[in-house]
């Protein structure tokens, strides 16, 4: 038997496809801001929270690093209904990957912190700034600036990971290629264009966060080195 | 009308988890073979081999595992050749860990000092020898951490064998809640499961992390 190739499905149905790519951006922007905070918060907790307190951040960090995103999502959309709180798919896939990401960026944004020197916290607390102040003002730009190539990597992993939502047919990319799949029967041909959606995506991302980087972190240590 | 979750359940979804647990193996021991050679060809001195590794690993990196596993789904299908799901699964789960444990590994092997390779050249060694007697057991020794910490990744991963229809420990899960609907208990329970398995992964890697970090200084 041979397989005739057949892409005039996919490309009538082009315009779902580009609305689902521009979905799947849109929702792991939303995660990653959403997940960004959540970090930032959860970093700031487990460095100022009294020491018995600090462990449930580590819990949070541990139960999502160590558990599928697949099941974090079905415990948010089916669980979490049950106990009375009703939501959508696509709220439950933005809160899912927010959730994820957000435990992802706390490990991360970690061993940012780690790296600024006691010496400057305890420099702004003699200024008389409040705690709050010295992380936001003295610790949060210099995390950021180690971690921001990892930061990035973790994000193009969300956007790649973003296709599982398809399983509660959350709106975004894979979904709207299993919709047209399921009318077409060209499966393979809707996939493979797909994927070619994502790689493009993603490369973009990667080359956008890659520059990025070193326009606003990276310019310093240019101008250190010429200096 | 759906039925009461049952002691039977449990046992269901516990005899799913072997399944979990034998894919992440295939996947691994799979992964590492092709990973391996994809590793050895991001280093080979020939330009092509090093472009199609370098290739290899930025398409898999580059797209989502569950577009890749769909793509092997059907794409063996529409070669006439009849696929279960494990078999299907297992072919996707090995291509995509071969493209990471591929890049994991590059960098251990660049990160053996140059004077290894040349200190082997002086001694008259084939490239072939060089690189199975004198980078690869070092760089064995930093490549056992992060492979460790992949294994989390690996086993995390094989619940997407659910999404293309193979019953292993996520997919036992959704079975079981279709007939009982009491979602937040036995997504809690699959959740457990999983997070048996790979905890101790983690702390197994960091750990070796530490041992590697100390030692590597203290020598």
């Amino acid at each position: 038997m041979t397989y005739v190739f057949q892409f005039g499905d996919v490309w009538r149905n082009i315009d779902e496809l580009m609305w689902g790519a521009l979905l799947t951006v849109g929702l792991s922007l939303g995660a990653l801001a959403c997940g960004l905070v959540l970090a930032t918060l959860s970093a700031y907790a487990r460095m100022t929270w009294p020491r018995f307190a600090r462990p449930v951040v580590g819990a949070y960090v541990e139960a999502i690093r160590n558990t599928p995103l697949l099941v974090q999502v079905f415990l948010i959309f089916f669980g979490l209904p049950a106990t009375g709180l009703r939501m959508s798919a696509d709220q439950a896939a933005l809160l899912a990957l927010s959730v994820n990401f957000g435990a992802y960026a706390t490990e991360i944004l970690r061993s940012g912190f780690e790296s600024v020197p006691a010496g400057q916290v305890e420099a702004g607390l003699a200024l008389g700034l409040r705690r709050w102040q010295v992380f936001v003002k003295i610790e949060l730009f210099q995390a950021l600036r180690v971690v921001f190539p990892a930061l990035s990597s973790q994000f193009v992993l969300l956007l790649l990971g973003s296709s599982i939502v398809s399983a509660i047919a959350a709106r975004e990319l894979t979904a709207a290629a299993n919709d047209i799949q399921s009318r077409t029967f060209r499966s393979f041909e809707v996939y493979l264009v797909v994927t070619g959606f994502y790689f493009v995506i993603a490369s973009i991302f990667s080359g956008f966060l890659g520059a990025l980087d070193r326009l606003v972190f990276r310019r310093q240590d240019r101008l250190k080195g010429a200096s | 009308m759906s039925r009461i979750f049952s002691g039977g359940d449990i046992v269901f979804i516990l005899l799913a988890t072997r399944w979990t647990v034998l894919l992440s193996m295939i996947a691994f021991t799979g992964g590492a073979a092709l990973g391996l050679m994809v590793a050895l060809g991001r280093v080979s001195p020939r330009l092509p081999v090093r472009f199609a590794s370098a290739t290899y690993i930025r398409l898999f990196q580059n797209t989502p595992l569950l577009m890749q596993l769909f793509l092997v789904y059907f794409g063996v299908g529409i070669a006439g050749i009849n696929i279960d799901p494990l078999a299907a699964a297992s072919a996707g789960l090995i291509l995509n860990a071969a493209a990471f444990l591929g890049e994991i590994w590059r960098g251990c092997i660049e990160a053996i000092p140059k004077g290894q390779d040349e200190a082997g050249q002086a001694l008259a060694l084939s490239s072939w020898q060089r690189m199975r007697l004198i980078i690869l057991p070092q760089a064995l020794r930093i490549a056992v951490a992060p492979t460790v910490g992949f294994l989390v990744q690996i086993v995390k991963n094989t619940s997407l064998a659910s999404i293309i229809g193979f019953t292993e420990l996520t997919r036992s899960g959704q079975i079981t809640n279709n007939a009982t609907f009491r979602p937040f208990l036995i997504f809690g329970i699959v959740a457990l499961l999983y997070f048996i398995q790979c905890w101790p992964l983690s702390l197994w890697s960091r750990r070796l992390e530490l041992r590697l970090g100390a030692g590597g200084r203290g020598r």
